[in-house]
């Protein structure tokens, strides 16, 4: 078409665009701001990176990487700068909350998906959603006051501060999303492949088990890691159950200070730039930031493959 | 007698039907367990809660005594920092959902790498986004005040909070413009109204009800949100109501988490107070969302 204008044509489209300038101007305009916002998102994530690399290099400089990754001290005071008891404290608790999140999750997701009817639905999924919608605070304060006794009460040796109530706390806060998660892998699995199972004389369980749970197998994985990744960049409530005492034990019952407590406790108090206490915590958010990454990034592939592979 | 109905084969059955039933019965279980930790969660705050949900709690501010303490700062915390992030973060946020789906509507590399980074950026920690706002807004706001002890204030926070829900405020106004019907832009188009007067006209009308709710779902998520604010300076020793976006300022959970902590049991009482007041806030937001929906629902 472009090629068969004539110049009389291209003049008269012309005068058209120019006529119709005064909304088009509006339009282009609006182009270029939609477009500013949208590049924001990406600017937001280039300055993460940047700032998270910028910042924790002077420190970097004077605490060898290798003593930051194996050192088995974290004491700013005696400047011991090893990340292995946080990270060992964020395992542990993340681990821990697995347990609880994984199974009853699953369960729960295959119930709501599979066998609940709509009064029982009608129950269960607003209590989750409340579930998913108290702060990390009140999770917090639940474990200090509710499951650190009960705790105590089974194991008295158990302190104050133990990493076990954090780690049941966070499995409580990131059940609702393994179960919403799974519920949606499950429901994506098609009708025809239950019912070929069931003619062929399976339980509904056995029908679950063999034919539902492989086919929704990528998005029910993704779930798990999505609700670890959560565990592991969790900080309120972890901070007040597990404590904020850094110290290197692989016992649940003992109190230790995770890496997210540890960036929240340093903050707290008035930091001043350029110290080696405020780079280290930059240093700490990095190696955080890389981990969930990681993690996100993986479950992100798998929901995607499952969606793939029934639509 | 058909090999079915040998004692082996009925037995065989009877052990599937068995292992149904119990499956049956875990999964049961594990959702009652759940239902039942939530009314131990609620039924504590409601009654640890109740000795201090007086009005003293909604006139003081903290101070030594439980009987005392209030949060009246942290509640115009609280809703300051909501209403300056939301004023942040909504344009930002409904201008990026307008580019994705109604300016660049066909998939380029571009809209691609945004929408996956979006799916990064919403699994991030919220406390990165914190050192985000330490390491820029905090310094960024001390030279806008010209002082540099007025780095950690609201305006710093509202900042940080506002980038901490941008994904997902972009992300629920995209899923609003995506439910209006392609019918309305083509009639608008066709009578001859530009893109960005069809948008202004048509679409963002019908869609405003479901980017509202979704911003109003964003903003309850925003309000729990603790660990962050803590890095860029929220503040518990607040004894005044912010009066410019350059104070200090305390928030309702930051108040929970420093009362929590107290050895005393009346400050663990108080904490507990404060907790009926903040779910109830999130609860009121829920259901203004709920209700939003509904009305939209019936109205299309």
């Amino acid at each position: 078409m472009a090629a068969g204008r004539t110049s009389e044509n291209v003049s008269s489209t012309h005068n058209l665009r120019r006529k119709a300038s005064g909304p088009g101007v509006a339009d282009r305009a609006m182009l270029s701001v939609t477009f500013v916002s949208a590049a924001l998102s990406i600017i937001t994530t280039i300055a993460i990176v940047v700032i998270l690399f910028s910042q924790s290099a002077p420190f970097f400089q004077q605490v060898p990487v290798t003593d930051f990754f194996f050192g088995m001290e974290w004491n700013p005071a005696s400047k011991k700068y090893g990340v292995v008891p946080l990270a060992v404290a964020t395992l542990i608790i993340t681990i821990g909350s697995a347990c609880v999140s994984v199974p009853l999750g699953t369960l729960v997701g295959i119930y709501l998906a599979e066998y609940a009817s709509p009064r029982i639905r009608g129950i269960l999924k607003p209590a989750l959603e409340l579930l998913a919608g108290v702060p990390t605070v009140v999770y917090g304060y639940f474990a200090l006051t509710t499951v650190t006794p009960l705790i105590k009460m089974i194991f008295p040796e158990a302190q104050t501060f133990n990493m076990l109530s954090g780690a049941i706390v966070v499995g409580i806060m990131t059940l609702p999303l393994v179960s919403s998660l799974c519920e949606d892998a499950i429901s994506a699995v098609p009708r025809s492949m239950r019912e070929g199972a069931f003619a062929m004389g399976s339980t509904k369980f056995e029908t679950i088990r063999l034919v539902v749970i492989p086919s929704a197998l990528s998005g029910i994985v993704a779930s798990f890691i999505l609700a670890i990744s959560r565990a592991v960049g969790e900080v309120m409530a972890v901070a007040m159950a597990a404590g904020l005492n850094p110290k290197f034990t692989l016992n649940p019952l003992e109190g230790s200070m995770t890496m997210t407590a540890m960036i929240v406790n340093t903050s707290k108090g008035d930091v001043a730039r350029g110290t080696i206490t405020y780079q280290s915590i930059f240093a700490v958010a990095l190696a955080l930031f890389l981990i969930t990454l990681t993690l996100n990034m993986i479950a992100n592939f798998l929901v995607r493959k499952y969606r793939r592979g029934y639509s | 007698m058909s090999q079915f109905s040998t004692p082996q084969a009925l037995a065989h059955i009877r052990r599937r039907k068995r292992k149904d039933s119990f499956f049956m019965v875990l999964m049961g279980g594990a959702s009652l367990l759940a239902i039942l930790i939530l009314c131990t969660l609620l039924f504590k705050i409601g009654a640890e809660g109740m000795e201090f949900l007086k009005p003293n709690l909604f006139q003081n501010f903290p101070g030594s005594r439980p009987s005392t303490s209030g949060i009246k700062h942290a509640i115009f915390g609280t809703i300051y920092l909501m209403i300056l992030t939301l004023l942040l973060t909504v344009p930002l946020g409904v201008f990026a959902a307008l580019y994705l789906e109604e300016f660049q509507t066909r998939k380029n590399w571009f809209t691609n790498l945004i929408n996956l980074n979006l799916a990064n950026l919403s699994g991030v920690p919220s406390i990165v986004y914190g050192m985000l706002g330490l390491a820029i807004f905090v310094p960024f706001v001390a030279q806008l005040a010209g002082d540099p002890m007025k780095g950690k204030t609201l305006l710093a926070g509202s900042m940080t909070m506002a980038i901490l829900v941008l994904p997902v405020v972009i992300l629920v106004s995209q899923e609003a413009l995506k439910a209006v019907p392609k019918a309305y832009r083509d009639g608008s188009l066709a009578m001859g109204a530009t893109r960005w007067q069809t948008i202004r006209r048509v679409v963002l009308p019908s869609a405003m009800p479901g980017i509202l709710t979704g911003v109003i779902l964003s903003a309850s998520r925003a309000i729990g949100e603790t660990a962050p604010l803590i890095v860029v300076g929220a503040a518990t020793l607040v004894n005044f109501v912010p009066q410019g976006v350059f104070d200090s300022y305390g928030v309702i959970p930051l108040q929970i988490f420093d009362w929590s902590q107290r050895p005393q049991e009346d400050f663990k009482s108080l904490a507990a107070s404060t907790i009926i007041v903040l779910m109830t806030l999130l609860i009121l937001l829920n259901s203004a969302a709920l209700i939003l929906r509904a009305r939209n629902a019936k109205r299309v």
